[in-house]
Parts: structure tokens; sequence; C-alpha cells
């Protein structure tokens, strides 16, 4: 017995080891970071949740290093009505901005999509910008597995 | 030179929606990471795409830490006229690079 | 918790793991989540193409004044070089040894074009064993079938089920006898390399399957092989034979 234990704390211990150099950075960004990102992508306008905006992004994500999202308006993308732009933000990363996406009738659809990286579990957001002034948002929790064997 | 690979259709019909997929080499440093010897590596990131169609902008878009490394960006245009799409990538330590494809549309 | 300690339990029990059958073999592709998977599926998605792009690059161009690019002498990779890396460790009669795919190309470039061997894991080197293995992509894995290349297989098995390191574990271990289970969050795969050199995220880069045995040896706690050792070739030869007739990935994408 003692020596599953041992073994046990071994391995945990190397784990831990692995996700230090990984996390290791000066300090996670906050919701409040985040919303301070928000605000400055909108110009303080306010952001409503709902159905206009579609993030796609799997729930569990097998390594946080790259991580498949993309973004999805509903727009008809015409010269009266599109989408302007389309930006994506995280809770808990370093710092709270992601990507910044510029686009126009031009573009046809409202679509994005890219990958990126997830130092942890958290939330993520993607927000629109509509020609009409208005933003809409979505929101996925996103579960980051601990990887096993890293280097 | 950092190696790049762009996926565009070489023909399309006028009025169709194209998707462009885009790879570039880039090692994205976050400037937060420790190397080997426990020095943190600093910055190294691209900042900036852009996608001009025959000189027009049509996407771009501002890059931070949280891209992966090797960046991927795909995003989608319409098909208006036959010529040249470009692609430009910035970023820190004076990074630029372009790469172009071609696009006949009937 | 009492996971963990099953499947600590599992794994410290003795080295006693008979061979996957062949019906039940199956690549770590299976194992990988759906998004994974298609970023390996769709070429425009998959970064290893960009070490392939190096690859195909350095086959046509010349290194030197002097010499000759690869192309000189071996004309189209699409024709000369198709399923060639799906038949590698192979003998060397230069040397009387087993050699890798990476060594083979060093060798070409050091004799035939005089110029220094590439560095292990440098872009150029994984560049062309990627564009190499990209010809062999869909063929089956051949099996070490040169009688010379048997003392290096044999000891190649010998070393897949010896336990090494402070923790004292064996490649059998969690690839013969604990596929499918999980370590930490990941899933533990069957060890067939078929995907090599390969795109790993955990990396952000493109590595060698030298690098994937260090990198398990690292794991376990034990002195990892230097690049090039004659033991990681053996591994190398060892797990081709146990592959053999899988499909080549090559350029894979891997967690």
């Amino acid at each position: 017995m003692t020596g599953l234990i041992t073994r046990r704390i071994a391995i945990a211990g190397s784990i831990g080891a692995a996700s230090l150099l990984v996390l290791r950075v000066p300090a996670f960004a906050t919701p409040t970071e985040m919303a301070g990102a928000v605000a400055e992508f909108t110009g303080n306008a306010s952001v409503q949740r709902g159905a206009r905006v579609k993030l796609d992004l799997p729930p569990l994500v097998e390594n946080g290093n790259s991580v498949s999202v993309t973004v999805r308006a509903d727009s008809p993308m015409t010269d009266q009505d599109h989408v302007r732009a389309i930006a994506i933000f995280t809770e808990r990363n370093p710092q709270p901005n992601v990507i910044t996406a510029r686009l126009g009738p031009r573009a046809g659809r409202a679509f994005l999509n890219t990958r990126i990286r997830l130092a942890t579990s958290q939330k993520v957001i993607a927000v629109a910008g509509f020609s009409d002034g208005s933003f809409w948002s979505d929101q996925v929790d996103v579960i980051v597995t601990l990887a096993a064997c890293v280097e | 030179m950092a190696r790049a690979l762009i996926s565009v259709p070489k023909t399309a019909k006028k009025g169709d929606i194209i998707e462009i997929k885009t790879l570039i080499s880039h090692v994205m440093e976050t400037g937060y990471r420790p190397d080997a010897a426990g020095k943190v590596a600093p910055r190294d990131i691209l900042r900036r795409f852009t996608c001009r169609y025959n000189d027009e902008e049509v996407f771009s878009a501002e890059l931070w830490q949280a891209i992966a490394a090797n960046p991927f960006i795909s995003f989608t245009t319409v098909a208006t006229a036959s010529g040249t799409l470009s692609f430009t990538w910035t970023g820190d330590n004076g990074f630029s690079q372009t790469e172009t494809a071609a696009i006949t549309v009937t | 918790m009492i996971r963990f300690i099953a499947i600590l339990l599992l794994l410290s029990l003795p080295a006693a793991a008979a061979d996957i059958p062949a019906s039940e073999r199956r690549s770590g592709y299976d194992f990988m989540s759906p998004a994974t998977q298609e970023m390996q599926r769709d070429d425009a998605l998959n970064p290893a193409m960009l070490w392939v792009a190096e690859g195909e690059a350095q086959w046509q161009e010349a290194p030197s004044s002097a010499a000759k690019p690869c192309a000189g002498c071996h004309g189209d990779a699409t024709a000369s070089m198709r399923g060639v890396a799906a038949g590698y460790p192979a003998f060397d009669e230069r040397t009387g040894k087993a050699i890798d795919l990476q060594q083979r190309i060093n060798a070409c470039r050091v004799t035939h074009q005089q110029q220094p061997a590439f560095a292990a894991e440098s872009r150029p080197l994984l560049g062309l064993a990627a564009y190499l293995g990209l010809q062999s992509r869909g063929l089956p894995v051949q099996a070490p079938d040169d009688p010379r290349l048997a003392p290096a297989l044999q000891r190649g098995e010998k070393l897949f089920h010896t336990a090494m390191g402070q923790l004292n574990f064996s490649c059998t271990q969690c690839h013969d006898a604990n596929w499918g289970k999980r370590l930490a969050g990941s899933p533990i795969p069957q060890a067939h390399a078929t995907g090599y050199p390969i795109y790993r995220l955990e990396w952000q880069d493109m590595g060698s399957l030298q690098r994937r045995l260090r990198n398990c040896m690292t794991g376990v706690r034990a002195e990892p092989f230097p690049y090039g050792a004659d033991e990681l070739v053996q591994l190398e030869l060892y797990l081709n034979s146990r592959s053999a007739g899988m499909t080549v990935e090559t350029p894979a994408v891997r967690p």
C-alpha cells in the first residue's frame, strides 16, 4: 500500500509540475478585465445575448494549446444590413482579447473560424457588431482537460 | 520567410460565397512562457492579418497571444471578379509577409 | 480518486501484457476528439502541411552550386518515393545497421550532397521526412522483411517490454495492457506510430517519433536515449513491425 501511495504522489507531482509550466503566467485576467475589453470593443454600447450570434467550440477540450472556434452571426450581409466586426474574448487567459475581425457585405456571410489557446477551463465569449449599431453575443463554458504526457 | 498555405477555390461563379482558409508558420510566443533556462521568452506574435481582393480590403483581423501557434484563420468572401486575393500578416520584430492567390470568376 | 488508484494498480502490475490482436488494432487517430480528427483529415486545416511545403522546397532546391538537389537524382518524389517511407526503418548497407527515414535523409545529404547533416528536429529535416511520409499516405505500413534487421528488431521488442525510469514502467504496460483507459485527461493509445512526423498540439510544433519516444521516457522519469541512438531506432523498428499493414497517416495530428 505504501508503494501505491508513493507512486500516486509521484505521478500527481509530475502532473502538477507540468501544469505549472503551461500555466505559469503573471496572473489570470478576471471577468472584470474581460468586461472592460468587451466595452472597449463596443464603445460601451450594451450587448444583447441572443440568437443572432452563435459561438461554436467543443465543451470539452483535449488540449488547450489549439482549440477550433467558429463564430457565425445571423445577417443578410447586404450594404444596408451587415455585421461589421466579430470579436472573441476569454475570461481567464492572461489577457482577455483573442481576435477582433473586421468584415462587411463583401464577406457574403458573417463567419469566422480560427484556433485559439485556452490556459484553463473558462468562459469564452463572442461578440458581433451589426451595421445598425447593435451588439450581440454568445458564450460557452469550456472545460480544458489536463494532459498527462506533457513534455 | 515563413511558410504559408492558402486555400482558395481556383474558379467560382460570380456571386458565389467562397470560403478561404489560411495557415502560416509562426510560434506566437506569448511573452508569458519561461524557456528551458527559466527565462521568460519575449513576446513574438502576429498582430494583424488582412485580405485584399483586387486591392480592396475585404477582411482584416487584430490578433493577440491567445491565437494558437501556426495561426489558422478562415473566413468567407463573395466572388466578384477574376483577379488576385492577397493576404498580409504583420507582427512583432518587423514581421511582414504577403501571399497571393489567383481566382477566375465566370 | 478511486479510478486513479485503479489505474495505478493496473499499471503497477508486473508486465505480462499480451500483444494486441490484429483485429483490435486502432490508430491513435481513433482516440482523438472529432475536432482534432478534422484537423488531420483536411490538409487546409493541418499545420503539418506547412512542414510538407518546407520539405517539398528542400527536395527541389540544390543545397549548393556544386550539389544536386534531391530531385536531381530521385526525380519526382510523388512517383519515385511512393511507398518508400512506409518501409522505414530499413537496413543500411553502409553502416550495417538499421536506420530510420531521417537518418537516411541525412546520410544522403552528407554522402551525395556533401552537406553537414541536418540537426535533429530541425525544420528542413522534419519537412523532408513529412514530405516523403506523405508519399506513403494511405498505403500499408511495411513490416521489416530484411533478415539482417532481425537482431535490431529483437532488441526493439525487448526494450518495449523493459520497465524503466523511476516510475518503472514499460511501453507495454500502458500501450498493450491499458490502452483505451485514461491517464489524467488523456486516453492511452495503442502506440501505433503510423503518422510520424506528427504535428502535436502539446508541442505546438512538428516532431519526430524519436521526440515522442524521448517524451515518453521523460514521462516515466527515465533518462531518454539521445537523438539518433541505436535504441531509439530499434524501438522504431519494433513499432513498425507491430503496426504492419495499418494505414500510413503522415503527416498526422495528435493532441
